[in-house]
């Protein structure tokens, strides 16, 4: 339907109207002889690609961010009533309860490597039974909520993206808004408050499974004395907090990432498989940084309440 | 007053112009049929008409009532009184037929299951599949499905229902059931029906008025006697099913 621009113009990249190019037709006609490309026009073509880039990147940002204000705002005005809460239940027993499995042997798994990695070393300084510290610390704050992160957003994330994508192409969303049903409050509003509490529950299921492995490969392979094991093994509250109170947030990010991924999938099957890719990228970059905003912050936190405490004592 | 009423309506999609300075009104009781070729903006007016896209420039307005600068939520009372049949169905895959066509009910009435239950078995009667009740949609034919989607369209006893190509990718006889049940929504709950479609026969069955969309605008609007009669090349051409040089040119371009 749109009309060749104009036929005689003939300055940037050489246009050829698509009758000049029919055989037995007129011989292709440029003005301008030097035409082929044109080098005045190429850096403002380079600059408008720059800023078409950037604006689309800004407009996608505020898009993501009115899409996240409109969930808070229903989950404020209508998160509490019963009509939406029973909307809940299937998204916990598909969020929470079949994640538990894979979340814990992840975590059993990290565990036992963490032991077997580190048992050289600190054999080679005689402080073998201080390996558990090590595990534990480790896996408390920073492998077990991340890890389990990570698994909700490949498990979780990427479903969810499926099934809201899925809708969206075939229609199903604009049948719910004519029904007078917001989308948002019907399907995000559920799937983001279970990525928002069931990521910390599945951190605490990792972060168990995950001191279990280390001290069963520790006490069981390496032959490290039980009594001294859990004598150097202790984690503070703290660190536990720590590790919880940030996988919230991941849960948050995952939960707002994928189902907005979902709602602005491309059409077809295609589109719905970049989105789901999209989306586990996008999830999972953002636990990352997120880890390392907490990790800094939460560290200068400890330290201006407790004082520094190493492994060590 | 007309019911529904489109005031000099532009939509534009990126470059593509899709709707050139629409005018429409669609008077209480009618069936209404918006004929045009694929892609020529029809189910784009039919979703301008219930706020699901908003024009650029222009007015659309619902009984006396401006809805186009409306919020989505402020447009939940005005969207109960249509009913949207949407191409491929929408019905949500993972509930079952039942709970489908409850689901406007229990969204937006205060109704007791009994009384929800009542009416979902009158409607599944009324599309003539009572029997799917506990069916999942993936276990339907896609004209089951349909009507099962209409079912839906209708539990709230709207005023307008909006079809958007009832009849495509269904065989010529299950086509005509919807025909026929489009005809009967008309007469027995006295709704004004809007159809989009390019099926020229269906068009001819249900429509009291057609009118044709082409290169964004209305080219032709009047009865089904008066469009076949018409001596206009590009109706004359649309009611026989006869390419134009227009859509052979691209054949042409692409064998060179």
């Amino acid at each position: 339907m749109p009309v060749a621009e104009n036929h005689t113009q003939s300055w940037g990249i050489c246009n050829i109207p698509s009758v000049y190019r029919q055989a037995g037709r007129a011989p292709i006609v440029c003005h301008n002889p030097f035409a082929f490309v044109s080098f005045r026009r190429m850096p403002l073509a380079f600059a408008e690609k720059v800023g078409r880039r950037t604006s689309d990147t800004f407009a996608a940002f505020g898009d993501f961010f009115t899409f996240a204000g409109r969930t808070l705002g229903w989950m404020m005005i209508s998160g509490f009533r019963w009509k939406n809460i029973r909307l809940l239940f299937p998204q916990m027993y598909e969020i929470g309860a079949r994640s538990v499995p894979v979340v814990s042997v992840t975590g059993a798994f990290i565990g036992m490597v963490m032991a077997i990695e580190s048992y050289a070393e600190f054999k080679s300084i005689g402080q073998e039974a201080h390996i558990g510290s090590l595990i534990n610390l480790s896996v408390v704050k920073q492998i077990g909520p991340v890890l389990a992160a990570v698994m909700v957003a490949g498990r979780i994330g990427g479903a969810l993206t499926a099934e809201l994508g899925t809708m969206n192409v075939t229609e199903q969303l604009d049948a719910l808004r004519v029904m007078g049903s917001d989308p948002i409050r019907f399907l995000v509003v559920p799937r983001f408050l279970t990525c928002v509490f069931f990521t910390p529950i599945l951190t605490i299921f990792s972060d168990l499974m995950g001191i279990l492995g280390g001290w069963i490969i520790s006490v069981f392979l390496l032959h490290i004395p039980n009594g001294p094991y859990w004598a150097n093994s202790d984690v503070e509250t703290w660190q536990i907090m720590e590790g919880i109170s940030k996988s919230f947030f991941f849960g948050a990010s995952i939960g707002m990432i994928s189902c907005y991924k979902g709602f602005n999938s491309g059409a077809g099957a295609s589109g719905v498989g970049r989105a789901c890719t999209e989306s586990f990228v996008a999830s999972f970059i953002a636990i990352i940084i997120l880890n390392f905003i907490f990790a800094q912050m939460l560290k200068e936190m400890y330290i201006a309440l407790y004082g520094y405490r190493g492994i060590f004592g | 007053m007309p019911l529904i009423q489109l005031k000099n309506v532009y939509k534009r999609f990126g470059r593509l112009l899709v709707l050139n300075h629409v005018n429409l009104s669609v008077e209480e009781g009618q069936t209404l049929v918006i004929l045009g070729a694929s892609g020529s903006g029809k189910s784009v007016m039919l979703k301008h008409m219930v706020g699901l896209l908003k024009p650029d420039q222009g007015e659309v307005w619902f009984d006396g009532k401006r809805i186009d600068a409306l919020s989505d939520r402020d447009l939940i009372p005005i969207r109960q009184q249509f009913g949207f049949l949407f191409q491929m169905g929408a019905l949500f895959d993972s509930m079952t037929v039942e709970e489908n066509v409850a689901f406007p009910l229990e969204e937006h009435t205060k109704k007791t299951k009994e009384e929800i239950e009542a009416i979902v078995g009158n409607t599944l009667a009324m599309v003539g599949l009572p029997e799917t009740r506990k069916k999942m949609p993936a276990q339907l034919s896609g004209g089951q499905r349909k009507r099962i989607a209409l079912a839906r369209a209708i539990a709230l006893g709207p005023r307008v229902i909006l079809y958007d190509e009832p009849t495509t990718g269904l065989d010529p006889i299950r086509a005509d059931v919807i025909n026929e049940l489009i005809l009967k929504m008309k007469r027995e709950l006295q709704v004004t029906n809007v159809v989009v479609t390019h099926d020229m026969q269906s068009a001819f069955k249900v429509g009291d008025r057609l009118v044709m969309l082409y290169h964004g605008k209305f080219v032709f609007d009047g009865t089904a006697e008066q469009m076949q009669a018409s001596e206009d090349p590009i109706i004359q051409r649309f009611v026989r099913g006869e390419a134009g040089a227009e859509e052979l040119a691209s054949l042409n371009e692409s064998s060179v």
